[in-house]
């Protein structure tokens, strides 16, 4: 469902992408590692669509069509969600607001009718259970206030209203404790569907531990140098990236 | 002294006609005024507190007067929709300068409460005595003295000793003329010792004409009194309006003055505010929001004068397209005014590269033991909550739209009457959707 090719980016002026290959296919959970600065949160962006990142060459393409030529919210009608590794705060818009814009507009793209207020508050209280974030939190203005951990899990929360088949999950779990990371965890699997595919970037084993990925790939240099199974990350975790590097001998 | 002539050989040449429809209290302040307007002209962009407004240009067409006071056969109350309905029982409206009589709320207002105009109450002894202040400002300002040379009525609104109005007042001023119209309103509110009332004035215009607005607003706040003073405008592109405020807060009194401007032509906003009694307080809030060629400047002074006293300040503009905005705003805390407490906050969004904005917060603290802080932000919207809002599927505009309304709505939390605060919210988004445009022609013949 998601195919890239040959992806180079820039940002800043500086090429952080030097030719990424990946193909993800519906229902697969791929785990994106890599040490800090590799590129995974720049990979992340440029799939979304963030306007500080540059495609210099290569396709991306996105259940057949041609993702790069969508905006960043036609992207996300698609299907596309990125779980932010700092989500922004918004003071002043209220996640009410926001999430039934949000909602809505998806809606409209489908060709279905706005949600009627009962049915979308309805909608806010049940996804609200599975990833157990405070009702508190969304009577306030988005992110605003909210601490590390209540950001990654009302990323989730937003991902459980918009039901996106595509998740770019960038390092969802840190911030959050012992407990908080099985919750949103468990809601992450909860709300999945056979289709429902996710690139999980992350530097620990544990929350691959709940997500059990298909595939993990390391990212260096800009590109991705190596793909194992799920016993992959569990060597990164033991051995760190060194060993990696020297095998590629650079 | 650009040209000032035309008024003042109106004035000289229509003096019995102006003087033979008005009542003796403000035909007594004329020739003081016109002394005065004369000696002044109109504010030049060199005059401190005019730096940012064009007076004369505003002034310099033909305006229509309506000296005999002639009555527009159209009744208010059956034709015209305020935008904030349902807020008050007690509407009144005033047509250009003149309160509209031959049909009143029919809520009878609390004893106690007068809200007439003075061409009605001069013989009332209750409301002798708030009468004469009306002249004490000529001195100072140009467009005061013009209004003060020219207005033929003025609207009382009086609460007396310890009387709470317990519903909220509500004026709608209305401008209506098939010719370009020059109106010159004058406004007194007395609240005295402990009373309490809040008031919303609204100003539409319901013909696409050009309108010319002065309006001078003396508000005196007794000791203990509340006051909440709204004032909103709806007007369009053709509409200028000069409104002067000059209010005076006694000991342990409160107001809270709120302008805000969401469709105007060119608007100046003077507010004065003396805090002449200890641990007096003032809240003045303002929300402007510009496109096209809209001009909205708001100048004020809060004057310490005594101790204890706390005042705030938040001016917010979102300024848009070819529009300017003006926040100039000062506080004096004079040498008496110890344990003073001010806080001043201008911030401003600015949405395009021709949209322009001044900002100019001054502090001046002649007393010790003070806690004053004033700041003034201008910025743009925020790219990152805007790619946020467009990664879970929010177009541009309405991510766009949202922001804006984050930003103003700060103003809005500020305001306690909650229907009217509500209501703001839901006119502001309509306002930045761009639907508000079309109150052009204000809904008149228009109800639904
Ligand atoms: N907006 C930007 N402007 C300039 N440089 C940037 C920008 N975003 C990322 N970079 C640079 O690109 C490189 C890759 O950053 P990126 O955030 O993609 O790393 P990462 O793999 O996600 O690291 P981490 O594990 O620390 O999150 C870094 O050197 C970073 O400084
Ligand atoms: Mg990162």
């Amino acid at each position: 469902m998601l195919e890239i090719k040959n992806l180079h980016a820039t940002v800043g002026g500086k090429e952080i992408l030097k030719g990424i290959d990946l193909t993800i296919g519906p229902g697969e959970i791929h785990a994106l590692m890599g040490q800090n600065g590799a590129g995974k949160s720049t990979l992340s962006n440029v799939l979304v669509g963030h306007p500080a990142y540059t495609v210099t060459e290569g396709s991306i393409t996105f259940n057949g069509k041609d993702l790069l030529a969508l905006s960043p919210d036609e992207r996300s009608h698609e299907g596309l969600f990125l779980s932010f590794q700092q989500p922004v705060e918004i003071p002043g818009v209220s996640m009410v607001n926001f999430m039934r814009a949000a909602l809505n507009a998806k809606r409209k793209y489908q060709g279905l009718e706005p949600l009627d207020a009962g049915s979308f508050l309805k909608l806010m209280r049940e996804r609200r259970k599975i990833v157990e974030l405070d009702n508190k939190l969304t009577s306030r203005s988005v992110n605003e206030g909210f601490s590390g951990g209540e950001k990654k899990r009302n990323e989730i929360f937003q991902m459980a209203m918009l039901e996106p088949t595509m998740c770019i999950l960038d390092e969802t779990d840190s911030g959050l404790d012992v407990d908080a990371l099985r919750i949103v965890a468990e809601g992450f699997n909860k709300l999945r569907t056979s289709d429902t595919s996710a690139i999980v970037i992350t530097h620990y084993q544990r929350l691959l531990d709940y997500l059990k990925p298909d595939y993990v790939h390391v990212l260096m240099g800009g590109r991705i140098v190596k793909t194992g199974g799920p016993e992959l990350a569990i060597e990164i975790e033991q051995r760190g990236f060194d060993w990696i590097k020297e095998s590629l001998d650079i | 002294m650009k040209d000032i002539s035309q008024y003042l050989e109106l004035f000289r040449t229509e003096r019995d006609l102006i003087d033979a429809h008005s009542v003796p209290a403000l035909n007594a302040l004329r020739d003081e005024a016109a002394a005065a307007f004369e000696r002044m002209g109109f504010p030049s962009k060199k005059v401190e507190r005019y730096r940012y407004t064009d007076v004369a240009t505003a002034f310099a067409p033909n305006y229509g007067l309506n000296l005999s006071r002639l009555h527009i056969p159209v009744n208010p109350y059956e034709a015209f929709r305020c935008d904030i309905p349902n807020l008050s029982t007690s509407v009144y409206f005033v047509v250009n300068d003149s309160l509209y009589k031959d049909a009143l709320p029919k809520a009878t207002l609390p004893k106690g409460v007068i809200v007439d105009s003075l061409n009605a109450l001069s013989m009332l002894d209750e409301v002798q005595a708030v009468h004469s202040p009306f002249s004490i400002f000529h001195s100072e300002d140009s467009l005061t003295a013009l209004n003060s040379m020219l207005a033929q009525d003025a609207l009382l609104i009086y609460i007396r000793a310890g009387v709470r109005a317990e519903r909220p007042i509500q004026v709608v001023n209305i401008l209506r003329s098939a010719v370009p119209l020059m109106v010159n309103r004058k406004v007194r509110i007395v609240a005295e010792a402990g009373a309490e009332v809040r008031l919303l004035f609204c100003d539409h215009a319901a013909d696409d004409q050009d309108f010319l607005a002065t309006q001078v607003m003396e508000v005196s706040v007794g000791e203990g009194a509340h006051v909440e003073l709204y004032e909103l405008e709806e007007t369009h592109a053709r509409c200028h309006r000069f409104a002067n405020l000059y209010a005076d807060v006694a000991a342990g009194g409160h107001l809270t003055h709120a302008t805000l401007t969401l469709t105007n032509g060119l608007t100046r906003n003077q507010t004065d505010v003396c805090l002449s009694g200890k641990e007096a307080s003032v809240n003045l809030l303002g929300c402007a929001i510009t496109d096209g060629q809209q001009h909205v400047d708001n100048n004020t002074l809060i004057d310490h004068r005594a101790p204890g006293c706390t005042s705030r300040e938040l001016y917010k503009y979102v300024v848009d397209e070819q529009s300017e905005g003006a926040f100039a705003g000062r506080i004096l805390v004079r040498e008496q005014a110890g344990q003073t407490e001010s806080q001043e906050t201008n911030a401003n969004l600015v949405c395009t590269p021709e949209a322009r904005i001044w900002t100019q917060p001054m502090l001046e603290i002649y007393a010790d033991d003070v806690q004053c802080s004033h700041g003034s932000t201008v910025g743009q919207l925020n790219d990152e909550a805007l790619f946020y809002m467009r990664q879970r599927g929010i177009s541009e505009s309405e991510a766009r739209l949202l922001l804006k309304q984050a930003f103003a709505s700060e103003v809005l939390n500020h305001i306690t009457l909650e229907p009217l605060r509500d209501r703001l919210h839901y006119l502001i988004d309509k306002r930045f959707r761009g639907e508000l445009n079309h109150c052009r022609t204000c809904r008149l013949c228009n109800k639904s």
